[in-house]
């Protein structure tokens, strides 16, 4: 009996996902220490008194593993029974922020517990996710249908809402990743074109002169009718689809960007955006992702060495060891360690994926699609925005950026999916 | 079902694998492609400091430190590295316009081109610098913040001896002599600063120093091994005392003039005033230049240093020199007289005297004592007529022979700046002034110190050694030692100067002589309790052209004296300009100095006279206005005459 527990303690766990897990957390603790450790620091006192970034990280870990421990001993038919009641929790929790959150660095998102922060945004992510996989696989659901798009979308926009109003932006664009998963169950592929064609216009209507804009699309629509115009003859309404599109960029171009770019975003925010096209030449503005890319282009091929990156153990590179983390590894280990630690990612995703996969209830697929959308999302615009390529939007990079709120929801979105992946046998509604 | 949506996922797999070939690329270009990335960071990172080695400190002869250093900034600027600032920010900090920063940024370009550094803004005012320290990091890697240390002078005072450090001049950096130099670099501009400063300079060392993001040094790059050490400057020992110094400036204050004092024994000179003076800390630290054009067009000239540039009437003074020439070209002996009876009349125009009383230049001695102008302009023509010289020509060249080895005529080749010559009349010149034709009558008051004979306050100094010593003198100097010293520079100072062959029996009526002059003649107010004073008064008469007019000033007050009488320590020289008799003013200052030497203190009984010379004031009430500094009185600037005396006399 004893002996059969103690098989059943692992049996089941996806262990290629638990080793680049484990990996990813142990270069990130790595990056912390290098981003904080000076010569001379007493390591064993400051582990012991919580006084750096990389103690209090290792206790977070702590923390994390005994949540993850719980997770594994949970029944995995807990996480769907309970799925929309954390879902309004976790929306109770975002509402009560809005109430007596604590303002840090601009943002209204944190909540004080005992002598730590905590950001509840980080955590309704794993909420949201549950509840659009208990959404989604529910009898009721029938995801051809208008109706059930609306409402997916609908819980997963509600939550990314109350965060934009918290000034949390980084973190509310991530519920923007659920599309993908929503995707993945059926949502048409157009819907994907369309958002790409929408962030294209975007771009081009803040890198070119809107006019000369116009001009472009009037002698592409005009090209356009000329090349299908046995087409148009066949059908009328063709015509009126390609004037439509037309005038719809023609509008949004002229006037909806600008309209958005001065009335809607705000000033800090125009100008992150502007930092990454090049725009802003104002020292002040582009001085983070400048330095984030000093520090990595100077990493070389082979880097610097673990602790002997000057750009990052001297300060030069702002939120060092949260958001632009990825500067030490950067730096230290260059671009043959950059290529290593994302290959990490890329490794983890694709087997998320894989697992997502070989689901056979619809709950676990759509979770594990959800995690690994999250984790994607987070992945690509934090190393995007530490070399120039995204505007800086604060989220932190998974399980490497310090910070207990998201250690620990990344540690439960994963660990819930090894647990349902385990009892994928048995048939889950 | 989930077979259905199958190809989807590998699309989701496209994206991701898209999005990480995008990042993956950029990164390659920025980490292999890119190499100014690391040149960026070590911009970032790496300080190149060029480490000013200190520069020497220079001590009074009891050890303390006149002119030491302090710590300021510059800020330095590399034109080619100047992009995206924040100019209106930076002209904000620095209080200039816009015009003004492209103007400098303009000349920095022009004198050193675009890629070097040139100095943008020196010697930063404290407020200045700490408002550019916290905001640099946005007006990097084009401007940077260099430290410099600046002089400093802890007593306030000997700021003509001193001199000042100024910044190097393109045009001085054109010249080899300069070429250890760079552009911003400061040097010696005057007195021992300039003098010395091939020793007080050392070398300057480079250290390359890892920095954090608020330029706080980290500590070094690559454990140093790029660095080189700067070298200290060397210090200088004087033979100045610094206690003279500032007695002799306090004395001197709200009068024109000098005070020379020198040790007989070595030549090294113990206090060298120029009246008026000015604080020297106006000439370091961030207002200089505009310190220095104030000091520059003021009336009274006092960067002008008239211990060793000002000429004057020797008067008086001059009668022992010319009895010491009588004597050792043998026309006299010391028991000559001359019988005076109030003017000499043999040249056809009466020369007056102060005396009149038969027997009054009997002697050597009395002559001296007395003071007897009819004596000396008459042992003059003695001299320059004797039989062996053939002529007066040969005679008068053979004269001023004597006066040139007395070192008068000529720069003495004192160890700061600028000295100047004097004058002293030679045969060529006596034949160009008189178109070949003359005698010894023509300028036969240089014999009696006027006329075509005009010495500096120091030459005067060195005469009264030449008499002290009985015959010799060192070259008047301030540096005694050097430490570490392995240059040539004191040599000459070490030289015996031996310059008159009369035997000691023969100068003893001169100094005997000049003895009761303090004892009971014009100069009592120089005596010294317990001290045997020797002394001479000198009234030099002076003209100047005042409104395309020669006028008569009222006179010189000069005062030239050695004590003690046996085993002279100290030869002294005073002149305050335009202040009537030298025993007025003159002889007292003289005095104070003197006794100040010999006993360390002054005694209590002379409060009163020293109250009296702090509170006279020769300076023209014209001039007074005229002269706009409020620090004229050097290390007394600001102090009321009983501040002074509080710091001398314990009541």
């Amino acid at each position: 009996m004893n002996r059969r527990q103690q098989i059943k303690l692992t049996e089941g766990i996806d262990w290629p996902t638990m080793g680049l897990y484990l990996g990813i957390v142990f270069v990130g603790l790595l990056s912390i220490f290098a981003a904080e450790y000076r010569e001379g620091d007493n390591i064993w006192n400051d582990i012991l008194h919580l006084t750096k970034n990389y103690s209090r990280q290792l206790m977070w870990l702590g923390v994390s593993a005994v949540l993850a421990t719980i997770i594994w001993l949970t029944d995995s038919k807990f996480f769907t029974a309970t799925a929309n009641l954390l879902y309004a929790g976790g929306l109770l929790l975002l509402l009560l922020v809005l109430g007596i959150g604590k303002d840090v660095k601009g943002s209204h998102s944190w909540l004080v517990l005992g002598g730590f922060q905590f950001q509840p945004a980080e955590l309704t992510k794993l909420c949201t996710n549950l509840a659009l996989a208990k959404y989604l696989s529910s009898i009721e659901t029938d995801f051809t249908k208008l109706r059930s798009r609306l409402i997916a979308s609908a819980l997963v926009l509600i939550p990314c809402a109350i965060i934009i109003l918290q000034s949390e932006t980084g973190l509310a664009l991530v519920y923007f990743s659920f599309f993908l998963v929503m995707y993945r169950e059926g949502l048409p592929g157009v819907l994907l074109v369309i958002a790409f064609s929408g962030i294209v216009l975007v771009l081009s209507a803040l890198l070119v002169d809107k006019n000369i804009l116009f001009i472009i699309f009037s002698v592409i629509t005009v090209l356009v009718i000329y090349f299908s115009r046995r087409e148009i003859k066949r059908n009328r309404s063709r015509l009126a689809l390609i004037l439509g599109i037309w005038a719809f960029c023609s509008v949004f171009v002229m006037f909806v960007v600008p309209f958005a770019f001065t009335k809607v975003l705000k000033d800090y925010q125009v100008r992150r955006i502007e930092v990454m096209l090049g725009k802003e030449n104002d020292p002040k503005a582009t001085y983070n992702t400048r330095q984030s890319m000093i520090a990595i282009g100077s990493g070389g091929f082979i880097g610097k060495g673990y602790l002997k990156g000057t750009q990052t153990r001297y300060d030069f590179v702002p939120e060092q060891s949260t958001d632009f983390i990825f500067c030490t590894i950067g730096e230290d280990f260059g671009f043959l360690g950059s290529l290593i630690f994302i290959g990490l990612y890329v490794a983890l995703l694709l087997r998320i994926i894989f697992v997502a996969e070989r689901q056979r209830s619809t709950f676990s697929r759509v979770y594990a699609y959800g995690v690994a959308s999250i984790v994607f999302f987070h992945m690509a615009i934090n190393i995007a925005m530490t070399i120039g390529l995204a505007p800086v939007i604060g989220i932190p990079l998974p399980l490497v950026s310090y910070g207990g709120s998201s250690l620990m929801t990344f540690t439960m979105l994963i660990f819930i999916m090894l647990r349902l992946d385990a009892d994928r046998q048995m048939v889950l509604r | 079902m989930s077979v259905y949506n199958q190809p989807r996922k590998r699309v989701i797999q496209f994206i991701i694998l898209g999005m990480v070939i995008v990042i993956i690329t950029r990164l390659f270009f920025l980490q292999v492609v890119e190499k100014k990335y690391s040149k960026l960071a070590d911009a970032n990172a790496v300080l190149r400091k060029v480490v000013y080695p200190s520069r020497g400190i220079i001590y009074d002869r009891k050890g303390r430190s006149i002119l030491s250093n302090d710590a300021m900034y510059d800020l330095v600027v590399t034109p080619i590295n100047v992009k995206n600032i924040d100019t209106a920010y930076m002209c904000e900090i620095l209080q200039i316009d816009k015009e003004e920063f492209r103007k400098r940024i303009t000349s920095a370009i022009i004198k050193n081109g675009s890629r070097r550094v040139s100095v943008f803004a020196s010697l930063l005012p404290p407020e200045m610098f700490g408002r550019l320290q916290e905001s640099m990091y946005m007006f990097q890697p084009g401007f940077e913040l260099v430290q410099r240390q600046i002089r400093s002078y802890p007593f306030n005072a000997a700021a003509n001896i001193l001199g000042y450090i100024g910044e190097v001049s393109p045009q001085m950096l054109q010249k080899p002599a300069y070429s250890a130099y760079n552009q911003g670099d400061y040097l010696g501009m005057t007195g021992l600063e300039r003098t010395y400063e091939s020793v007080l300079m050392g070398q300057r060392g480079i250290q390359y120093l890892v920095k954090d993001n608020l330029n706080r040094p980290q500590g070094p790059y690559e454990k140093g091994e790029f660095d080189t050490a700067a070298i200290a400057g060397k210090n200088l020992r004087l033979a100045l005392d610094v206690d003279l110094q500032v007695l002799g400036e306090h004395l001197m204050r709200n009068k024109i003039g000098s005070i020379v004092a020198i040790d007989p024994r070595t030549g090294g000179i113990l206090t060298m005033v120029s009246a008026p003076t000015f604080d020297p800390n106006l000439l370091t630290g961030s207002y200089r230049a505009r310190n220095f054009s104030r000091l520059f067009a003021d009336t009274t000239k006092p960067l002008f240093n008239r211990a060793i540039q000002a000429g004057y009437p020797p008067g008086s003074s001059m009668k022992p020199l010319t009895a010491l020439i009588g004597l050792d070209e043998g026309v006299i002996t010391p028991s000559f007289g001359f019988p005076c009876f109030g003017a000499y009349t043999y040249c056809g125009r009466a020369i007056a005297c102060t005396h009149h009383n038969a027997g009054h230049a009997a002697n050597l001695r009395l002559a001296i004592a007395n003071s007897c102008n009819a004596y000396f302009v008459h042992l003059y023509r003695m001299e320059v007529d004797a039989a062996k010289w053939g002529g007066v020509k040969k005679g008068h060249q053979k004269w001023h022979d004597y006066v040139s080895s007395f070192g008068l005529g000529h720069r003495l080749g004192v160890d700061i700046p600028g000295e100047s010559p004097g004058k002293a009349i030679d045969t060529a010149g006596m034949n160009k002034l008189y178109r070949g034709q003359w005698n010894s009558c023509s300028e036969l008051y240089v014999g009696m110190g006027q006329g075509q004979v005009v010495a500096t306050p120091m030459q005067m100094a060195n005469a009264m050694c030449i008499i002290a010593n009985k015959g010799y003198y060192y070259l008047p100097h301030f540096v005694d030692k050097i430490d570490n010293d392995n240059t040539e520079l004191l040599t000459k100072f070490r030289e015996k100067h031996t310059v008159a062959h009369v035997s000691d029996s023969s100068y003893m009526p001169v100094i005997y002589g000049m003895e009761d002059v303090v004892e009971r003649g014009t100069g009592v107010s120089a005596k010294i309790e317990g001290e045997i004073v020797c002394g001479k008064t000198g009234t030099a008469e002076n003209n100047a052209i005042v409104n395309g007019k020669l006028t008569k000033l009222k006179n010189h007050s000069v005062f030239v004296a050695f004590a003690p009488r046996d085993n002279p320590k100290i030869a002294i020289a005073v002149i305050v300009e335009n202040a009537g008799f030298g025993s007025t003013y003159a002889a007292p200052i003289a005095s104070l100095i003197m006794e100040k030497y010999l006993h360390d203190t002054i005694s209590v009984k002379r409060k009163p006279q020293m109250k009296t010379l702090l509170e006279y004031n020769t300076l023209d009430p014209v001039v007074r206005e005229k002269s706009k500094l409020d620090s004229l009185n050097g290390a007394s600037a600001k102090m009321t005459s009983d501040e002074i005396l509080k710091l001398y006399f314990r009541d």
